[in-house]
């Protein structure tokens, strides 16, 4: 603890700079999220394909991605860019599909309604389509954007600082609470963003609030499963 | 692309593939690392995501459980777990970290299985007399398979990318070009152990695409043709025989 008291203020301007790192990643990843995931669903043939593409891009590891990126845009692998970059990359690859699976789920009937009450193709979207297929598209980014947080820290194998320089700083003067200190501030990071989201998405979409979500899990599912004997 | 022809180059210089550092010896580690954590961790998440499926009771605790792991940078609980374990014990440090991070979606594919599976199934099946162990293994896990299955496949891809950090601790694995490389400042090896990586993911996901085809019940399978349905034939309401008549 008192490693921690210590240094508080490097802690503190770590996670600041994390924080950064992070939230501009997880922003640029919603917006293009946002709008590949609207061609993909309007354009039937592009869908399995961006889907699957962007998919695939999870699977590469993230220390090999931030060694091959620099080959393809020409910056340099220590940048804090080049992180922001391969951050940017794995937020869509888990968005993109939320937010076609999100707007998927919107029925036809809900579309037909609103066209026939005059909107047009963008008010439709923006005004009922996009609210509609919030509570999926949200549930993808919180899931994004504790792992783009957690992520982050493998810049430090690169070079690029944030809450990974305690981790590897800690390894080689092997000063346990460091490393745990950068752990702790992590996850309290991720969950402090998670619980922001939460929070956003209850004042954006307010009929997602959970004493709606209560009444609706009345329904025989949980219901049935409480009687097993 | 000259970088990745150099790249490619150096994975197939030969000498890359002899002595104790080999390419093969490597992969065979990083799968070594990779199965051994997502058993390990299935013997533990899979019965217990099963238990949680079947009776309901626990999946609060088990979602907040693993929303708070899934928030844990896995390379510095590696670290931490080498300080905290000893050098001596490194190897089992890193599986620990692999078990760890493999746990959260094993589960949630165990229990998000059986969650799918539509409440009339279990009914019908607890109705026809079936005892709660049958029910279990010849309707539960049957058709909570093909999400488990998912389950499973994103917990391999998941470790398969972070085994590669347990090079930073001499751990070896395809990580060990790239770490080595970025001090040596060799770029065809990092790219070369980069792409090697990258590769083995996407053999790995191709497999359990494939896999996850076959992992589809019989019965699923035909419900997809709406005539062959046999539930839908056993409910269906014989006609009255006026009409019969009348035809």
């Amino acid at each position: 603890m008192t490693w921690i008291a210590e240094n508080f203020e490097l802690i503190a301007s770590l996670t600041l700079v994390h924080l950064r790192q992070s939230l501009v990643a997880l922003g640029l990843g919603f917006a293009i999220s946002l709008a590949l995931g609207w061609v993909a669903w309007r354009v039937e043939f592009l869908r399995s394909l961006l889907v699957t593409t962007t998919g695939l891009m999870y699977t590469i590891p993230s220390l090999a991605l931030l060694m091959i990126l620099p080959v393809a845009t020409g910056m340099s692998a220590i940048s804090e860019g080049n992180l922001i970059v391969a951050l940017v990359v794995y937020a869509v690859a888990i968005l993109l599909r939320s937010v076609v699976d999100g707007l998927e789920s919107v029925g036809p009937e809900v579309r037909q309604a609103a066209t026939a009450l005059g909107y047009g193709p963008a008010r439709r979207f923006a005004a009922v389509e996009l609210p509609l297929a919030g509570p999926v598209i949200l549930s993808g980014l919180r899931v994004t954007a504790v792992s783009t947080i957690s992520l982050a820290t493998v810049g430090i194998l690169v070079g690029v600082t944030n809450l990974g320089y305690l981790f590897t700083n800690g390894l080689q003067r092997r000063i346990i609470p460091e490393v745990f200190s950068g752990i702790l501030a992590v996850a309290v990071v991720a969950l402090a963003i998670d619980l922001l989201l939460v929070l956003l998405g209850r004042a954006l979409m307010p009929w997602t609030r959970p004493a709606a979500a209560k009444r609706r899990s009345l329904s025989p599912h949980t219901a049935g499963a409480g009687e097993a004997p | 692309m000259n970088l990745i022809s150099d790249a490619l180059a150096w994975i197939a210089d030969p000498q890359q593939w002899q002595g104790g550092d080999s390419l093969q010896l490597l992969i065979g580690q990083h799968l070594m690392y990779t199965a051994w954590a997502v058993l390990i961790a299935g013997a533990i998440a899979i019965p217990l995501g099963w238990m949680i499926g079947h009776t309901g009771k626990g999946r609060e605790a088990a979602m907040a459980v693993s929303g708070a792991a899934r928030a844990v940078p896995s390379f510095g609980l590696l670290i931490l777990l080498v300080l905290l374990m000893g050098v001596l014990h490194k190897p089992e440090a890193a599986l620990l970290t692999f078990v760890l991070l493999a746990i959260p979606s094993l589960l949630a594919g165990a229990y998000g299985g059986f969650e799918a599976i539509d409440r009339k199934t279990i009914d019908a099946a607890r109705a026809m007399g079936m005892t709660e162990k049958e029910i279990l293994f010849k309707v539960e896990i049957p058709l909570g398979l093909p999400l488990l299955l998912g389950g499973v496949r994103s917990a391999v891809l998941q470790v398969v990318a972070t085994v590669t950090i347990a090079a930073y601790v001499n751990l070896g694995g395809l990580g060990l070009p790239i770490i080595s490389g970025l001090n040596l400042r060799r770029f065809d090896m990092v790219l070369g152990g980069s792409l090697l990586v990258a590769a083995l993911a996407l053999l790995l996901d191709t497999l359990f695409m494939i896999l996850s085809r076959w992992a589809v019940p019989h019965g699923l399978r035909l419900q997809r043709r709406p005539s062959a349905n046999p539930a839908r034939m056993l409910f269906r309401k014989p006609a009255p025989p006026m009409q019969r008549q009348e035809r």
